[in-house]
């Protein structure tokens, strides 16, 4: 069994009126099954909407499952008892930057989660050193988070979470109130951490560039999972993701409509270099 | 304009005053005040000033910071020595006509409560100049923690302080925005009397407060999922005495023991 996985999982919004009364329910996660090796990078795709934050939040047991069951590293997310348990093995990194830095200088917010988990003075100093190391965030760590770009913002939230040694990091849309270049910078620092440290990684994102590294790749619509595999094998399906209002990557679109006009391209083309190499191929070919 | 206003006054040096203790601070401050209200002949304010005199000194902290402190409060010091002068009745008479009648008794009561207000508020901001926002809670917090023997959530309150003071420049740049945009709609928050001004501010209020309950929800759930439950914790920078903090308290009784001897002479 992976470090997450979900079997059957269903949750369940309550819509009320004015009064409180239940007036509808909504369905935001539906019979989702997922199961997710350690050491991997995971990415689940989907549009507004799509239930993936729902999801996201149910592997730190911020909500638990209407039906169905989550395990996060073999803990049943739904007994109370197991609760610290869950959060200290998956950590969460949450959109907003701003909302979840809680210390007034950089160093004693990356303290904040080691403080909590009762971790010897002595201890704690040495994990906030190297966490920031880890997200090349020490040269700021006297400073004000105030002071802070948002992308620099995300990587000390990062530092926080790294500081308890989770064996797993979520991150709900980590990206979405970043600018370019914030978004880059918190992407390759996620995925350093996942290469050099073995955390497992689950990126929530609607943001098709951040997803072509990944191990694997989830896509969600209406709180299903409608679509599973690796990048490759998922961009290849251009026409469905574009059912699910999503967008492939601006290469795989451009490879994909020269092969509807006729050009013999392989299906799935991820990057630029790849899609100058088959280029170069069948120029080659045709010009013998 | 809007972001300069900053909360804690701290002055940044590095002193003997800036390195204590916040604990020592805390209660330093207390009984300097409580000297000032043992105090009740000039003897025993020169002995205060020459105290405060030497604090200042050694927090290297330059006087006009402390003066700024003392506009703030001009008008209320005005009142009380008016008052004072005025309405203190006494046996020798300096001046009489009409309803006013100024009395020896009445200046000199005016002095001393003149003076004591002002050391009052250049020693209690003496001490916010030489501590940041954080160590202050910290000292509270652990100063006031046999608090929680009696079930005073001592920890919780000192958390929402310095919740509070991390939120405060990002809601007053909040603030900005939102009068910017509001602004660039044709609000008008220049002209008019103090209501129609006061009125004007109903529409940034709305959308701050929503905005504020929506950071409380989003800030709750990251403490959460950063394993916080207000139990048992460790600290990152525990408060330690050192030699100088002794030394400090030390000082602090002798001059309230003076204070107590000669103050009343």
């Amino acid at each position: 069994m992976g470090i997450i996985k979900a079997s059957k999982l269903i949750y369940e919004y309550i819509k009320r009126d004015e009064e409180g009364n239940p007036e509808g329910v909504n369905r935001a996660v539906d019979q989702v099954d997922i199961d997710i090796q350690p050491g991997q990078f995971v990415a689940i795709l989907g549009h507004n909407g799509s239930g993936k934050s729902t999801l996201a939040k149910h592997m730190n047991a911020l909500l638990l499952p209407t039906e169905g069951t989550i395990w996060v590293g073999d803990k049943d997310t739904s007994l109370e008892d197991n609760l610290w348990d869950v959060r200290r093995t998956a950590g969460m990194v949450f959109q907003n930057p701003d909302n979840q830095i809680i210390g007034t200088v950089v160093e004693e917010d990356v303290g904040f989660g080691p403080e909590n988990l009762a971790v010897p003075t002595q201890e704690i100093w040495k994990r906030v050193d190297r966490s920031l190391e880890a997200v090349g965030m020490t040269a700021y760590r006297y400073h004000s988070p105030n002071k802070l770009s948002g992308g620099q913002k995300q990587r000390v939230a990062i530092a926080g979470i790294m500081a308890m040694k989770p064996r797993c990091i979520v991150l709900d849309e980590p990206t979405a109130m970043l600018d370019p270049n914030g978004r880059k910078e918190v992407i390759r620092t996620v995925r350093e951490l996942n290469r050099a440290e073995g955390i497992t990684v689950i990126l929530i994102t609607h943001y098709m560039e951040e997803v072509i590294e990944a191990d694997r790749v989830y896509v969600m619509d209406g709180g299903r999972v409608v679509m599973e595999g690796t990048p490759k094998e998922v961009f290849a399906r251009t026409e469905e993701l574009k059912g699910y209002r999503l967008d492939v990557p601006q290469v795989t679109e451009l490879a994909w409509e020269l092969k509807k006009a006729g050009l013999p391209l392989t299906d799935g083309i991820l990057t630029i270099d790849d899609f100058v190499d088959e280029i170069l191929a069948i120029h080659q070919k045709s010009g013998k | 304009m809007i972001r300069d206003i900053t909360i804690g006054q701290y002055y940044p040096a590095d002193s003997l005053l800036h390195r204590l203790d916040p604990r020592v601070k805390l209660l330093g401050t207390l009984v300097f005040i409580v000297s000032l209200f043992i105090a009740d002949s000039w003897l025993g304010y020169v002995l205060a000033a020459a105290f405060l005199a030497l604090m200042i000194r050694l927090s290297n902290v330059p006087l006009k910071f402390m003066l700024r402190g003392l506009k703030a409060v001009m008008i209320l010091l005005l009142i009380s020595v008016g008052f004072n002068i005025f309405l203190t009745d006494g046996e020798h008479v300096l001046l009489e006509f009409w309803i006013i009648k100024i009395t020896w008794e009445g200046v000199k009561q005016a002095l001393f409560m003149g003076t004591r207000l002002i050391f009052l508020i250049m020693g209690s901001s003496l001490m916010t100049l030489t501590t940041t926002p954080n160590q202050l809670t910290d000292g509270l917090e652990t100063g006031l923690g046999f608090l929680k023997k009696i079930h005073v959530p001592i920890h919780e309150i000192a958390m929402m302080m310095s919740i509070a003071l991390r939120f405060i420049p990002i809601l007053i740049e909040e603030t900005d925005k939102i009068m910017k945009a509001q602004m660039a709609r044709g609000a008008d928050f220049e002209t008019g009397g103090l209501i129609q001004k006061a009125k004007a501010l109903v529409p940034i209020l709305v959308p701050l407060f929503i905005s504020s309950f929506r950071r409380a929800t989003d800030l709750a759930m990251a403490m959460e999922a950063r394993c916080y439950n207000g139990g048992d914790r460790t600290k990152m920078k525990p408060l330690k005495y050192e030699t100088r903090d002794y030394i400090t308290y030390v000082v602090f009784a002798i001059y309230l023991a003076l204070m107590i001897l000669v103050g009343r002479l």
